[in-house]
């Protein structure tokens, strides 16, 4: 008896362990909204990352070993990024997350990425609390307290208004975050917020809320938005005859913005990671390979993704035995590094300081205006 | 709030607001009555609630999506401009009308079909099984509908295109007492009243009508009267379904965002609405379906609009518990 169990082991370990113990590829993960209202986001960001990777395994890889991505869809829903999260570490054995766009599926995935110690990059989550789940959890992009504090700024000095509106999703963490800071920083710098009013992702009636936004007159209304939503609230307050310039932030960047709102987006602005007419040559070579890879021009979130990427890859390349905590200290330590949407440094807190691109929606197309440091 | 306007201008200018409400209120509660009215029709002859209705507004919904992507495609709104002026660049309003009208048709004939698929596969075969049987057979069938259409269409939103671009708000009033109306709104409002008066024709002075009413008040009896009780349950499966159908492509055609998901919310709350004005009588789900428009709209404006999606609910939970057969509704006494 014993001797059989021990054959059979013996078999076992001979048919299994070489997969196990050296696999030929380094396998990373992604969680995306490949499907869903936020579809463009997540297919985006995925073509940006997958860029990325690409590069990197015609190059040879990281330490001789292919680079492998395994994608998991989460259609948009935080629940899902949860699941998908744990799939990836679990089962995958990925040794690094990359993801997500939306700040509210960042944070359902990144306390399994910690509890896990699996570094995990968001691309670009914008909400503040998502680095705070702990050591593991970074992110490439700026922070809504500052794209907040660029967009206040943006709407004082550069169209001159006092009275602005707010219409904030109570859905999303992302856009009750940042109308936070843009009210702070707007009534700092002594505007008033003429009215405040909500909205649940998913709706597709507006009407009343930019009833009560038009008695109110505002100057300009704040939307913080993602596009889908956006792009009908711009249509419904067009048809209620509001003028004024809507504003915005990162989550209104999509080529399906101008397919929902059409010329009503005319007289719009967002802030965004980066613009496409970025001269730098950077931006110019990146914009050339993915539009040579996907016959589509790559918006903020495709940048992001492929920033996420390279950070992730350089940091692998200063490790010794690829480990995830080594990983993690290597991405902790990035400093000045340059990729197409800035120089990235990660600062004590995970996050990284990195200037914002002010964009004005025209006619479907958007036109860079001017970059704010912070 | 501290506002500049002088007092009087203060007053007239919140009437405005109040009115303003008032309209959007009603046009949204013309898009739940086009829905309720098909929920309510199956429910009065069956006594079925079809969850899978919902389902069928959102297949209506892209049926128009593909259809005014194939007109706009291969410019055949052009073509019926032509028709009807003898000159192509006549008149694009009036054609797009016709243009709208021609995809609200097919459609509605799409869904017609599909109707009277499900009731075929679906619920025919459980003809004499306990009601609750049916019930769990429409949940199903609205799930699978819900993701097969996941499936076929993908998930992500599409943008319906627009066909009424040209069309400017009409406008009552100025300055501070400026009132919005959009005419697609009013369309789908007048469409909602004249369908419902159609219905009301059809169920009481038709044959097809007495047919249908004969089935709903005892359905063996009627069938040994001689009345082909299955093709009266599947013509009222149809007309229900098409009804949907037309719903869902007006409701697009105004909130021009089509997904597989975009009929369980406004299926649900046309259910309450429904309930509301008493299920199983057609001029009561429209009532049933304005209160909740307008209630809606004034909770957004004046209240909070954070719970707009639980205030159908919370009708529906009084009124079960209040007045169980809704508003325009018999009390029927359940036989055992």
């Amino acid at each position: 008896m014993f001797l059989r169990v021990l054959s059979i082991s013996a078999i076992l370990c001979a048919g299994l362990c070489p997969t196990s113990s050296y696999s030929q590829t380094i396998k990373v993960g992604e969680i995306g909204s490949m499907t869903g209202s936020e579809a463009t986001f997540g297919i985006s960001t995925h073509q940006g990352i997958e860029l990325a990777i690409k590069e990197q395994n015609a190059k040879g890889g990281v330490k001789g070993k292919k680079l492998e991505l395994i994608n998991v869809d989460n259609q948009g829903k935080p629940e899902e990024a949860a699941i998908g999260t744990t799939k990836l570490i679990t089962q995958d054995k990925v040794i690094a997350v990359l993801g997500e766009v939306a700040s509210s599926r960042s944070l359902a995935m990144a306390p399994i990425a910690q509890k896990n110690k699996i570094p995990m990059i968001s691309p670009s989550s914008t909400n503040p609390k998502v680095t705070t789940i702990g050591d593991y959890i970074f992110r490439v992009c700026f922070i809504d307290p500052f794209q907040g504090e660029v967009m206040a700024k943006f709407a004082a000095e550069t169209l001159k208004v006092k009275k602005v509106a707010i219409l904030r999703d109570v859905k999303s963490d992302y856009s009750l975050g940042l109308s936070d800071y843009f009210k702070a920083a707007f009534v700092k710098g002594g505007g008033e917020i003429v009215v405040d009013q909500t909205y649940s992702s998913g709706d597709v009636d507006f009407n009343s809320q930019l009833t009560s936004i038009r008695s109110k007159k505002p100057e300009v209304i704040f939307i913080p938005g993602y596009y889908t939503e956006v792009g009908l609230i711009a249509k419904q307050a067009r048809k209620l005859g509001i003028k004024v310039p809507l504003l915005g932030g990162d989550g209104w960047d999509s080529t399906k913005l101008y397919e929902i709102g059409g010329k009503s987006l005319n007289n719009s602005y967002f802030s965004n990671h980066y613009s496409k007419d970025d001269q730098a040559p950077s931006v110019q070579t990146f914009v050339k390979n993915y539009e040579a890879a996907y016959k589509a021009t790559p918006d903020g979130l495709a940048a992001m993704g492929y920033d996420a990427a390279l950070v992730l890859i350089a940091a692998m390349e200063k490790t010794k035995n690829l480990t995830p905590k080594e990983i993690r200290d290597a991405i902790a330590s990035t400093k000045d590094f340059s990729a197409v949407t800035g120089k990235i440094s990660i600062d004590d807190k995970r996050n990284a300081r990195k200037p914002a691109v002010d964009l004005e929606v025209k006619d479907g197309k958007f036109l860079y205006k001017s970059t704010v440091s912070p | 709030m501290i506002r500049s306007q002088s007092p009087q201008h203060l007053v007239l200018g919140d009437m405005a607001e109040f009115i303003q409400y008032i309209i959007n209120g009603l046009s949204q509660g013309g898009t739940y009555a086009l829905i309720a009215l098909g929920y309510t029709m199956v429910f009065g002859i069956l006594q079925l609630i079809n969850f899978a209705h919902g389902e069928v507004y959102m297949l209506g919904a892209f049926a128009g999506y593909y259809t005014s992507n194939f007109v706009l495609s291969h410019q055949l709104n052009g073509k019926i401009n032509a028709l009807m002026n003898g000159a192509a660049d006549q008149s694009t309003t009036a054609s797009a009308i016709v243009t709208g009208v021609c995809i609200i048709v097919v459609a509605m004939v799409i869904c017609a079909l599909i109707g009277f698929l499900v009731e075929r596969l679906a619920y025919r075969p459980l003809r004499g099984a306990p009601r609750i049987n049916l019930l769990i057979t429409a949940v199903g069938v609205s799930l699978f509908f819900q993701y097969s259409g996941q499936l076929l269409f993908g998930s992500d939103p599409k943008a319906f295109p627009d066909l009424f671009e040209n069309l400017e708000p009409w406008t009552i009033g100025s300055d501070d007492n400026i009132l919005y109306i959009e005419p697609l709104k009013v369309f789908v409002f007048a469409t909602a009243i004249l369908l419902m008066l159609i219905l009301r024709h059809v169920i009481f002075n038709t044959r097809l009508g007495r047919a249908m009413r004969a089935v709903s008040f005892n359905h063996d009896l009627a069938s040994l009267m001689g009345i082909p009780t299955d093709r009266i349950i599947a013509a009222t499966f149809m007309m229900g379904s098409a009804l949907a159908g037309a719903a869902g492509v007006m409701v697009a055609m105004t909130y021009p965002k089509v997904e597989p998901l975009m009929g369980s919310m406004p299926g649900l709350k046309a259910f309450c609405a429904a309930v509301l004005g008493g299920i199983g009588n057609v001029t009561g789900a429209v009532l049933g379906s304005f209160i909740l428009g307008l209630a809606e709209a004034l909770l957004s404006g004046y209240g909070t609009p954070t719970y707009k999606d639980a205030l159908a609910f919370a009708i529906l939970i009084l009124i079960l518990l209040f007045k169980p057969s809704g508003i325009l509704g018999v009390h029927r006494t359940e036989k055992v």
